[in-house]
């Protein structure tokens, strides 16, 4: 039998996020310059919701984008094509300070694939990364900036975010193998 | 996608075709960009091998596969040892020991694709084959009608003129069918094919009676260079009867849509005012859209695992 363990309810997720919030805020000085992009698929709904939780602290408009990495991975041809998604960034990237959302920091790699995504739109001032989990196991140099929490895994185990927008309601699981983890 | 190469639009399932459009949805935007390129097919080789001449489908290709970061040889027969009388399996073989990933093939040789595939590991791409088939041009005018029109459930469609040498019909047909397009052939009955009722789709001879219902008239080349046999009395007489003109414009619907794959013979099959027409033709969108159909094939069938075979 495999274990299945709730993590993260809806009032965990809303209140990382408020967190994650308060401290682009500090660490920037506010938000002007501030851009906010989430990376496909669950991290388009939570970047939305961070630049909406921006908009409300600062009192002005923060802009969100969503960004597809499937043509940017570097895994392509050593596992069957990714399904592909539209890149809508609604803003001239030149001199922002973009902060990358994604909802699982695991290998790296997917963050890797957006950063050379971004760079293809235009040159930020900046970029950050926010997750709403960080479970380890990098296999690149990279690190967050803002994480909602970080969470000790076995590599077989899977985190699962699910989030309104796409699942019907917000929640992080971890589920023990014997599946080879799924997120990334 | 059910086939690791494109040989014919029978191989696509719905799913497979609305994954290609899908994708080739996304990949278009790329075009749009300051950057119109990505890296996702860096390091892989894509060779064009056209026995027969080409514009735009030898184009379309080439842009599709740069645009993917791919590099690109461009084969025709004209100037290459094919003309030293070199056979399709040894240019074959020749291409396979430089390591090609892909290989899109044209030729006038009904089913020479499929002799490739046998004997090459590259994927193969058919880009016509005689007056066989040209799946990826089928593809492309799904994507076309797919922008205009919801849905291709109970979507009307008019393939008119010269079925009988148009691999562009028998493509259409196949992936029309498969979507639940309901589709009419209209020609002249020397210029059908043998059996065609066993095509499962409707057939007529009049155009003028089959315009008002269409969703979408597709026009067909007449194709001067197959026409020895004289298969029509007379160019005139043709256009007279299967010709879109001005006035058979005006037997359409007011939301239907003229598409014609190219190259046009103005006069002939089409007035030269109907392919400008600014409502109705949607022919140079099919040329666009074909770049991003391609770029979805070829990362469709190279951006997974290489087959081992």
């Amino acid at each position: 039998m495999s274990g299945r363990a709730v993590v993260m309810d809806a009032a965990d997720v809303h209140r990382a996020l408020v967190r994650i919030a308060h401290e682009v805020v500090e660490r920037n000085k506010g938000t002007g310059g501030l851009v906010v992009v989430g990376i496909h698929t669950r991290g388009v709904p939570l970047a939305g919701r961070l630049a909406a939780k921006l908009t409300e602290i600062e009192g002005r408009p923060v802009p969100h984008g969503a960004l597809d990495v499937a043509m940017y991975r570097d895994d392509i041809g050593m596992r069957p094509p990714q399904a592909t998604h539209d890149t809508h960034l609604p803003f001239d990237l030149a001199g922002t300070v973009a902060v990358l959302v994604d909802d699982v920091l695991y290998t790296g790699r997917t963050v890797r694939a957006a950063l050379d995504a971004l760079t293809d739109f235009g040159r930020p001032r900046a970029i950050q990364l926010a997750v709403l989990v960080d479970r380890g196991h990098r296999e690149l140099p990279l690190r967050a900036d803002y994480v909602g929490k970080n969470l000790p895994t076995a590599p077989d185990q899977a985190v699962k975010v699910r989030l309104q927008e796409t699942d019907g309601h917000d929640g992080v699981v971890v589920e023990d193998g014997p599946r080879k983890a799924v997120a990334s | 996608m059910r086939s690791r190469h494109l040989l014919s639009a029978g191989d696509l399932d719905a799913a497979d075709i609305t994954r290609v459009l899908d994708t080739a949805a996304h990949l278009a935007k790329v075009t749009d960009r300051a950057i119109k390129k990505v890296p996702t097919l860096r390091g892989r080789t894509v060779c064009n091998l056209f026995f027969e001449d080409s514009t735009r489908t030898r184009i379309s290709f080439e842009l599709a596969a740069k645009r993917l970061s791919a590099d690109v040889i461009n084969f025709s027969a004209k100037g290459s040892s094919v003309s030293k009388g070199e056979s399709l399996k040894d240019t074959a073989i020749t291409l396979e020991a430089m390591g090609v990933d892909a290989i899109v093939v044209r030729h006038a040789a009904s089913g020479a694709p499929w002799r490739l595939a046998e004997w090459v590991r590259a994927v193969v791409v058919n880009a016509g084959d005689g007056t066989h088939e040209h799946p990826t041009q089928a593809l492309l005018d799904l994507y076309t009608m797919r922008q205009r029109f919801p849905g291709f459930e109970g979507l009307r469609v008019a393939i008119v003129g010269d079925v009988l040498h148009s691999r562009v019909a028998r493509s259409n047909v196949l992936a029309l069918t498969t979507m639940g397009a309901e589709v009419t052939l209209v020609a002249p009955p020397t210029l059908l094919p043998a059996r065609v009722e066993a095509w499962g789709v409707a057939v007529s001879y009049d155009l003028d009676a089959v315009l008002p219902k269409q969703d979408v008239v597709m026009m067909l080349r007449v194709q001067t260079e197959r026409q020895r046999a004289g298969f029509v009395p007379s160019m005139r007489e043709y256009a007279r009867l299967y010709g879109l003109d001005a006035r058979r414009l005006e037997l359409m619907a007011d939301h239907a849509i003229v598409m014609h794959p190219g190259p046009m013979n103005r006069g002939v099959e089409i007035a030269a005012d109907v392919a400008d027409s600014l409502e109705r033709s949607v022919i140079a969108d099919q040329v666009a859209n074909g770049i991003s159909v391609r770029m979805a094939l070829l990362y469709l069938l190279l951006g997974g695992p290489e087959v081992v075979s």
